[in-house]
């Protein structure tokens, strides 16, 4: 009785049982990222890039890599491919170095970036797989607790993996929609999605490119950036919508 | 002529052995006591083996990332917390198997528990827990009103270990198991994870084990 009692206790009186309100500040000016769709124009457009694992975490084991190294080599192509069009970008990590989950959310909410990728890769599936965070749409609120301050942005980040969706199917790719909850994607207060790579396979479920195949990185890479261009240009259109 | 030192030697030795006769003789018989009671403790009657019924699976596939409703025929117990343990036992055994859709190590013996408590009053979302004055989730009032429950599912943490990393493959098995429980319990809308009796950050290092998921999640869309 009494370990059964521990046990509840653990769960109910957790760190979880509770909701943390060591509140994320949203006091930053609106822009059209935002999930009200403010009128004010951003002042510049942002993309945080944020590698997955890294240091002691390795995340799952790949093909022939950590999973690690896979995001950071992805996450490095993407940003010189959004750089060469002009997109300002933030990486949560340069190099193989443990970052902490909270500490990558606190680096994305600072960046005030239009679009946060979460970039993951995974043996299992095929294609690409984006992931929106499974909470449900809210209202921004002046101040935001920590774990579901995502859930003011829900409906932006529904629409930035609309755009990803296109564009990866544009560039012949599978790709899988789904929501789900990460702790860091979950305290982003940016449209945020979660890509996950997997091996290319056909309809036939057969192999066609593993993850550290150099053309298909490159391919996801191209077929991303084109994305968050478009993305760029659907911010804009919002905002001259609204200006008066 | 036997010296005095000799008798009283002799006389020490005897009743040393009387002494230790006698303790002996108490072993033996606390162990025949011991061996009696246990006897009496051992079971008299074979385990009642509860009915096969019908239970809806929820089984995941890796292949089109979905949950795939199937009827399988297994013993399941009246009481509602061995009754979920056993149709998640089910769900885990077919992802064991040599052939599954979504494969994962396991099987059957990696749920530990699962007990059922009154579901929490969350307003639509985790992310939106009504909140007290102090910050913390108020009480359940509705939920518990309505009977709603929440299942709180103990793993092994040899099943965490030896699970796929990967954001798909870990919301499927979460999603999963949400399915089967609301499927099989229908009064059960909440799942909150333990692993080895404790709260544990992630499954396999992505998807969250420390939130309240709601079964209507990964009930199947109409």
């Amino acid at each position: 009785m009494v370990a059964l009692t521990a046990l509840l206790a653990a769960v109910l009186g957790g760190p979880s049982g509770t909701i943390e309100i060591n509140a994320v500040s949203q006091v930053a000016p609106p822009h059209p990222g935002s999930p009200a769709g403010s009128a004010n124009p951003p002042s510049r457009f942002v993309v945080v890039l944020d590698a997955a694992h890294g240091g002691d975490d390795a995340g799952g084991r790949l093909n022939s890599q950590a999973e690690k190294d896979f995001t950071l080599a992805l996450s490095v192509k993407l940003r010189s491919r959004l750089a060469a069009r002009g997109i300002q970008v933030v990486t949560t990590r340069e190099s193989d170095a443990a970052v902490d989950l909270n500490r990558r959310a606190e680096m994305a909410n600072h960046a005030n970036a239009q679009a946060c990728l979460s970039l993951h890769g995974t043996e299992s599936g095929s294609g690409v797989h984006l992931f929106v965070s499974n909470m449900a749409p809210i209202q921004q609120a002046r101040f935001a607790a920590w774990k579901t301050a995502q859930a003011a942005w829900v409906t932006r980040s529904l629409a930035l993996a609309g755009t990803l969706n296109s564009a990866l199917l544009q560039a012949g790719m599978s790709v899988t929609l789904g929501r789900t909850a990460l702790p860091a994607v979950d305290s982003m207060t940016c449209p945020a999605v979660a890509v996950e790579i997997a091996p290319e396979r056909d309809a036939g479920k057969k192999l066609v490119a593993e993850l550290d195949n150099p053309g298909y990185q490159a391919r996801v890479a191209e077929a991303l950036a084109a994305a968050l261009l478009e993305w760029h240009t659907d911010v804009w259109r919002v905002t001259e919508v609204h200006q008066p | 002529m036997i010296p005095r030192y000799q008798t009283i030697l002799f006389s020490v030795l005897v009743l040393a052995s009387v002494v230790m006769g006698v303790a002996l003789w108490n072993t033996l018989d606390r162990a025949h006591q011991r061996l009696l009671s246990s006897d009496e403790s051992a079971p008299t009657q074979a385990p009642e083996v509860a009915p096969a019924e019908q239970a809806t699976i929820m089984a995941a596939s890796d292949a089109d990332g979905s949950l795939l409703a199937q009827a399988q025929s297994l013993p399941l117990p009246s009481d509602p917390g061995a009754r979920a343990r056993a149709v998640l036992g089910k769900l885990l055994d077919l992802y064991a198997a040599a052939d599954a859709a979504h494969p994962v190590a396991g099987g059957a013996n990696s749920i530990e528990q699962v007990f059922l408590l009154p579901a929490q009053n969350l307003e639509g979302r985790n992310g939106e827990a009504k909140m007290n004055g102090t910050g913390q989730s108020s009480p359940s009032n509705d939920a518990a009103a309505t009977g709603d429950e929440m299942a709180v599912v103990n793993l092994t943490g040899a099943f965490v270990a030896g699970h796929p990393s990967g954001i798909e493959t870990e919301t499927l098995t979460v999603m999963s198991i949400c399915g089967t429980l609301h499927a099989n319990l229908p009064r059960v809308t909440q799942v909150r994870f333990l692993v080895d009796g404790q709260p544990r950050a992630t499954l396999a290092g992505h998807v969250d084990l420390t939130r309240t998921y709601l079964t209507a999640e990964a009930a199947p869309k109409p």
